[in-house]
Order: C-alpha cells, then structure tokens, then sequence
C-alpha cells in the first residue's frame, strides 16, 4: 500500500485555481522531488497535505487514511511533518525547548500533573529532555542547547528546523526548500544529509526544490508543477530534456 | 411611526458621534497597525478644549469648532512624536499600553485641572421644530449634517489627494514607501492630525448635544468607538463610520424597547454576535499569512 | 567600575548557592508564613499596613495570571476585571448567604474562595472558544466586550444588589490567606509554564501555525491557559471582597483591567518574577505617592510611559530570575552532558 496516494486534488482561492487535479503516491523510503517556478503550486501541496489549507476538491490518503479535514495537528500526530521555506523557528525559545515542543503530542502526563508537578511530571519530563538533548547531539547542535533560535546563524536554524520537525517521529518527511540561501558547496553536504536522513530515521521524504544540482542529485523521481497543473513526472533525466518543462522554467524557445 | 423616526434621528446624532470617533482609531490602526487608546481621551479633552473657548474667550461656535479640532489636533501630533514615534519598532503591545498610560495621564491631569464636571453653554441657537408628535431639535440637524460633511471631506482626502493616497500606500508597506521618497513621517502626523481632529470635533459636538462635560468621559466611549471600528473592519475607513451608525442605533433601539440598564448589555452581546459571526469586522479582510 | 561588578557577580554566586539548595524554598515558605500568622494574631504590624500588604498580594495574584494569557501566550485579553468580579461575587454570595447551617465562617471560607475561582474558571473556559479563531485585535475586543457585559450582567440582577452592590462581608482576608493564595498562584503557573503544556503556551505566543504542524494541540493550551489564569483572577476576587467587605460592579470595570495590564507590562511579560515586580511598584508606589493626591495618577502613567519607551517588554521581560527556573531542568541536561562525556561519576 503506497505511504502517501493523491487523488484529484484541487485547491481554490477566492476564484484563483492554485492547483488542479494533482495525482500523486508515494512509496515508504522514497525520496521524491516537487519542481516548478514561483507560483506553481507547490507550497500549496504541502499546506494542503499538513491541513493548513482545507482541500476543495479532492482526497489525500496517508496510509489509508483520508487526510482532508483533519486539522494540522491531527496530521502531524498520524505521522508527517514539514519545514517551511522561511524558517519558521520559534525565535524567542531555546533551541531546547523548540525541539521539546515538537513532542507535544507523545507526552504521557496531564494537564492537573503539570500544574502540580507530580505523578508522571518528572520521568516524563526527564525523557522528553534526554530524547531532544540526543536528537540535537545527531545534528551537532546541543552545545548551544539553551541559546535562543534567533541567536544561531543561518544554516544551523536551518538543521535546527528539521531536528524539530524530525522531533514528532514523522513517517513523512516534507522539505520547503532546503538548499535556500546555500552556496554549492553547502548543497553537496546538503544532498548527503538529506540521504543520511532518510536511512537513520528511516523516512520519506517530499521535497521542493529550485536548485537544479540537488534535485538531480538525490531525487529518485521528480513531479512539476506550472500554474498548478501537473506538466511533467519522471525520473530526473527524462525530466532534464522535457521540452515543457524547459518552457516553463525558461521560456518559450525563439527560432533563431 | 413618529416614535420610530424620533429615534433613528436620535440613533443618527449618537451613530455620527461614534463614528467621527472611530474613524480617528480606524486611520491610526490603518497606517501604524496601533490601537491609539488615548483616542477616547482625546475626545475628552476636545470637550474641554470647547469649553474653554466658549466659556473663557467667549467665542462663537465656528471659531470654537476650528480652534477646538485645531488643539487636538495639535495635541495628537505633539503625543504622536513623544510617546509613539520611538515605539514604532517595538512590539506592538507595548505601543498599546503606552498609549493607555498616555490616555491616563491626559484624564487625571483634566481632573487635577478641573475636578469639577463643566457645563458648555449653548453655542448654536437651538430651535424645535414640531411636527405632530415629532420634535425635531436643529442642533440635533446640525451635529448630524456637520459629522456628514467632516466625513465626506475625509474620504475625499483619502481617495482623491496624495497625502490620501500616501497614507493609504504607508498601511500596505511602510519601508518601501520611504523608499519611493514619500516623507513618511510627515505622511503618519497628518493622519494623527485628521484622526484626532476627528475626534475633538466630535467631543465638541458631544459637549453641545450632552452639555456635562467631566474628564473620565472619554474613557466608556473611547472603548466603545474602538469597538464600531473593529466592527466596521479596523483599517477600513468606510467601515468604521457604518461600525459607528450601528452602534448608535443598537443602543438607541435597545434603550427605547428595554430598560436603560439593559442597554449596555444588549448592545455589547450584539456585537459579540456579530463579530463571531464575521470575525474581520463588516468590511474587513483577514490578513492572509503566507505559510 | 570593574570592583562593583566583581561583588555583584560574588554576591549575585553566594545568592544562588543558598537558593539553589532543596531546603531553601521550604524553609523560605513556611517562614513567610510563621510571619503572617504572628502579624495577624499578635498585630505588631500596622494595621494599614496589613491592608497594604493584603492588596499586594492579590494584585500579584491578578498579574501572573494575567501574564499567562498576555505574556506567555501573548495575546492581548482586557476582560481579567470580569473574571475578578465572577470570583468575587460568587464568593461573596456563599459567605454572606450560602453559610451551611452549624458551620463556621472561618472555615468555610477557604472553600467559599475555591468556588469562586472554579465559577471564574467556568466562565474562562467559555472565553477560551472565541479565542481558537480570532488573534490579536479581535480577540482584545472578545474580552473587553465580555468585560462589559459581566459588570452590566451584575448590575441588571437586582438579587445580587444591582448597581449598588453587594455588602456585610466579613473580614475574613487574612495576612496567611492572603499569602497562602499568592504562593500557590505564584507556584502553579510557574509550575505550568515549564511544562509540556507551558511550551505549548509560549509556541503558541511565537508562531502559532508553525506550533500547530509540530503536533502542538492549541485549542486544548488555550483552554488550559484561560482556564488556569480565570481561575486565580476568581480567587483574587474573592480575597478582595473579603478584605474590602464590600463590592459593586463599577469596581470590575475597563479601569480594573487597564489597571492589571499595566502592571503586568510594567514587571516585565512572560516572567513570574516580572509579575511580582510589576504588582509591587505599582502598589507601593501608588501608596508612597497617595500625599500627591489627583497628581500621583498624573505621574504614574508618565513614568509608565517613558518605561514602555525605554524597556518595551517591560522591568524582567521574557526573562525569569533564577530563583524561579526549576532546578531539575537544568540537573537533567548536566547529568546528559557527563554521560555523553563518559565522565566517571556520572550517578544520579
């Protein structure tokens, strides 16, 4: 059974078509590409599978699983999670504390315990500390532990915003553009965290992307999007020499 | 029938009054995203401003009106500077609480000044007309008809000048605008002037129509204007002279059919209703956050 | 210069070793408490004094709990007055009508208190819904409406005294009560903030989509948030009507929750210790300044004002002293850090 099947999915605003009709599934331990100029729709795909935005047409099924309608945290609890274009940290928060946050959902104790902080209060707090603590060791940010988000330079908000993500326990993983503001070297070392991702957290992973080198590089198969319309899937090379593909990124081509 | 007629004039000459008021916290909230809780207060002191004109100069009502709404004006411009500009880039709850901290101070320095209530004397000749069981007041005329003409010049302000059109680009975007050469500043403490203008023209006609004046006044109405504004669709200067018609009639309404302690209550949960009802205010669009 | 800073940071060292101790709170607590009891038996402290002490108390109540709504949430509630009034007339109705017959007012005070911040609590669920959908603005409007419509609900029941209000409460606010119901307030949102759901608090405050995608349930922090801060704003109520010995709806207005506010953005938002700071200067100084007479209401919102322009989130804002921060917090990640380091006494 496909981890993630998209059907007929359609999204409208106040008359404007964002997409149309966009079929899609997605296998466990895939790792997926979404292509496609500005305004194609593709952050919208994403804000229609978290439950940002209410579908208007249209099913998304997470294993089995109808997902229209469900509000973002319901979806997120059954397993998928997302970084966002502009990093959405909690700026004011430690860096700590972003990731605690993110297990919100799997915290064994109640309302009335943490009030008085007892019963179940201390070893689950204990554990939630001990899991993040060791979730920022993997990434290499627990020395700075108890800085606040804001405070860290660029790339480590970046890593930060997916040990956060990864911090719920997804089974989905979904990139917003990961490689944003990198220079070619930091998209080499991107593309290799990306692959060690997937295998230590055993993930899969959807991921939009401009950068041509990263898509090519870990994609194992691309979908793009123009207008919100579907206009091309394939492997990576066969999208490369897709005349309409080339079209939508460049231009219609003058007869010289 | 004349019952009812009666009371939408009555429901008119409180709706104006409210919604001069609420278009001075409706053009602040546009261009600053700031709620200017000294607004209420301001009003106030238009009332006293009137008074002090009248009863101590002894001048007639034009002069009073323009030197009232001039004083306030003047007032908001000079508060605009001190208090607000350096807040600009703060977080937007402490501008607030500023400009609460300044609405105290401007209601407990009129107390200290004046602890006693004032009485503003009859600056327009006011003659009833009757007709059958209706009477009809010309102040009653006059207040309803001058906030119409204050209004019309506003909106004629805003959508046909450039200082209108200046203020109305510095509510979308106010650094690139800068950019773009337009005197920012100037542009916020012309809008401060009119608002608050505004609403010292409005303290003014309150005074004439309700002639006891004392300074906590401004503060149940300053809060209630906030409401017709934020009912209307805060930022939306259209909406906030419907916010304030629809107050002035609920509260009318409410006080001719229920009790008048009843009024208060009625007309807040009616409000409450609406605002569930259409979260953004009559004429108001959610700000869409890109996700 | 450089001699200041250095005695600063060793007395600042010397401070935290004593507080940073398991019996420090304890022993702090219960000596607070010995104090109180004597001042209320032996009265050797002024009796206004007292008075002061006791509005001191119940102000700092209202402000931390206001402050988990507008500075750890932040979002911008001015109906905190309402809530106020539901605790203080629903305690003021058991003590002066609802008294069991045989039972003995003294005793049945504390419970009378615990009902009246339960009925408060009730009521700030019921504020907690318009909250899921509208922010900011809207919502300042949701609770300032609420505001209004509690004090003319109250003066509309004649049963209840109507405009003129309720009185014949007795005394019954203590200098213990008084610092009984601040400890615990002061102890329960602290407690709360540095939890799982007080994360789910702050998220909401910082971005509150992003918060909603990292599994974060904003409806059920929200609720809990209003819920818990209604609920002590009720408790408030009740001491204070059982200190004045008297209430009517005009004291529950606008003013009463502007007043809260500024005493809450004063201290510093989202900081226990802020709360405490706040409500103190704000009290002690109004009391300080009473000679003034009108002119002490001119200068408080002045000095207010240039405060806001000079430290916008207020004395502590987002900062927490150190006395307040849960040790085992910090114990947790130290005892991490060695066993990541393999240090040989790493033993709990």
């Amino acid at each position: 059974m496909p981890l993630l099947e998209i059907s007929r999915l359609t999204h409208r605003f106040a008359g404007l078509c964002a997409l149309s009709d966009f079929n899609f599934s997605m296998e466990p331990h895939e790792l997926v590409g979404i292509l496609g100029p500005n305004g194609a729709g593709k952050t919208t795909v994403f804000n229609l599978i978290t439950g940002v935005y209410r579908a208007s047409e249209g099913h998304i099924q997470f294993e089995g699983r109808e997902m229209v309608g469900l509000t973002p945290h319901q979806i997120t609890r059954m397993g998928i999670a997302r970084t966002f274009q502009n990093i959405r940290l909690f700026k004011e928060l430690s860096v700590l504390d972003n990731v605690r946050i993110a297990c919100y959902g799997r915290v064994a104790y109640t309302p009335l315990e943490a009030l008085l902080h007892v019963g179940r209060f201390r070893a689950e707090e204990n554990r939630i500390t001990n899991q993040a603590l060791d979730l920022l060791a993997i990434f290499k940010l627990d020395e700075s532990a108890r800085e606040k988000a804001k405070n860290l330079p660029y790339g480590m908000q970046r890593r930060l915003e997916i040990a956060r993500a990864l911090a719920t326990g997804p089974k989905l993983l979904l990139l917003d553009e990961p490689a944003a503001g990198m220079n070619p070297n930091e998209i080499l070392q991107l593309m290799e965290f990306i692959r060690w991702i997937r295998q230590t957290f055993s993930v899969t992973i959807l991921l939009i992307e401009h950068q041509m080198r990263l898509v090519m590089g870990i994609c194992e198969r691309l979908v793009v999007l123009d207008f919100g319309a579907t206009i091309a899937a394939g492997l990576p090379a066969d999208i490369q020499a897709n005349p309409k593909v080339l079209e939508a990124y460049l231009g219609e081509e003058v007869n010289p | 029938m004349a019952y009812i007629f009666q009371q939408a004039l009555n429901a008119l000459q409180l709706g104006s009054i409210y919604a001069l008021i609420a278009l001075g916290y409706t053009m602040v909230y546009g261009i600053l995203t700031m709620i200017n809780f000294a607004h209420g207060d301001l009003f106030m002191i238009g009332a006293f401003f009137c008074f002090l004109l009248a009863v101590h100069l002894k001048l007639s009502f034009v002069p009073t009106l323009l030197l009232s709404m001039l004083g306030v004006a003047g007032l908001g411009v000079i508060i605009e500077r001190l208090a607000y500009k350096p807040l600009r880039n703060a977080p937007r709850v402490s501008a607030i609480i500023t400009a609460l901290g300044v609405g105290l101070f401007l209601e407990n320095f009129t107390l200290a000044l004046s602890p006693y209530p004032k009485h503003i004397p009859p600056l327009l000749e006011n003659t009833t007309w009757i007709l059958g069981t209706l009477s009809i007041s010309s102040l009653q005329i006059i207040i309803i008809l001058l906030s119409l003409v204050l209004m019309l010049i506003l909106d004629f302000i805003v959508q046909h000048t450039k200082a209108g059109m200046a203020m109305r680009a510095i509510s979308w975007d106010k650094t690139i605008v800068a950019l773009m050469g337009v005197p920012v500043n100037k542009i916020i403490s012309l809008t401060f002037a009119i608002g608050t203008g505004l609403g010292g023209a409005a303290g003014m006609l309150y005074g004439l129509a309700y002639p006891v004046i004392d300074p906590y006044m401004g503060i149940i109405i300053g809060w209630k204007a906030f409401i017709c504004a934020v009912v209307g669709g805060i930022g939306n200067i259209r909406g906030a002279m419907i916010g304030g018609f629809i107050l002035g009639a609920v509260e009318i309404l409410v006080a001719a059919f229920f009790p008048s302690t009843f009024r208060d209550f009625v007309a807040f949960t009616l409000l409450l209703i609406l605002l569930i009802v259409r979260p953004y205010g009559i004429l108001g669009k959610p700000h869409p956050q890109k996700v | 210069m450089v001699f200041l800073k250095t005695a600063w940071h060793a007395l600042k060292k010397r401070w935290h070793t004593l507080t940073d101790t398991r019996y420090f709170w304890p022993i702090f607590l219960m000596a607070g408490l010995a104090f109180c009891v004597a001042v209320d038996t032996f009265g050797f402290v002024d009796l206004y004094l007292q008075l002061i002490l006791i509005y001191l108390g119940i102000n700092i109540i209202l402000t931390v709990s206001l402050n988990l709504i507008n500075g750890y949430m932040g979002e911008f509630s001015v109906g905190h007055a309402g809530f106020m009034a539901v605790g203080a007339y629903v305690a003021s109705l058991l003590t002066v009508h609802g008294l069991p017959a045989g039972v003995s007012v003294n005793f049945f005070f504390p419970l009378a208190i615990l009902v009246g911040g339960v009925a408060a609590a009730l009521v700030g669920f019921l504020v907690a819904i318009p909250s899921f959908k509208t922010r900011g603005d809207y919502l300042a409007i949701v609770t300032l409406a609420f505001c209004m419509i509690v004090k003319s609900v109250l003066e509309n029941i004649d049963a209840v005294g109507g405009p003129r209000g309720l009185l014949g409460m007795e005394k019954l606010t203590t200098l213990p009560w008084v610092f009984f119901w601040t400890v615990l307030s002061l102890w329960v949102i602290r407690n709360l903030v540095y939890s799982n759901f007080g994360r789910g608090i702050l998220s909401i405050r910082e971005d509150e989509i992003a918060s909603d995608l990292m599994s974060v349930n904003s409806r059920q922090v929200k609720i809990i948030a209003f819920v818990v801060s209604s609920f002590f704003a009720g408790i408030a109520g009740g001491l204070f009507a059982h200190a004045l010995q008297f209430i009517n709806p005009r004291m529950f207005d606008i003013l009463k929750s502007t007043d809260v506010l500024i005493m809450v953005y004063l201290g510093g938002i989202a900081s226990i210790s802020g709360s405490i700071i706040g409500a103190s200067i704000y009290t002690i100084l109004l009391e300080i300044l009473r000679p003034l007479g009108v002119w002490r209401m001119v200068l408080m919102p002045l000095m207010l004002v240039l405060l806001m322009i000079f430290r916008p989130h207020g004395i502590m804002g987002m900062r927490e002293a150190r006395l307040f921060t849960p040790l085992r917090d910090l114990a947790t990640e130290k005892l991490w850090r060695q066993k990541k380091e393999g240090a040989p006494d790493a033993t709990p």
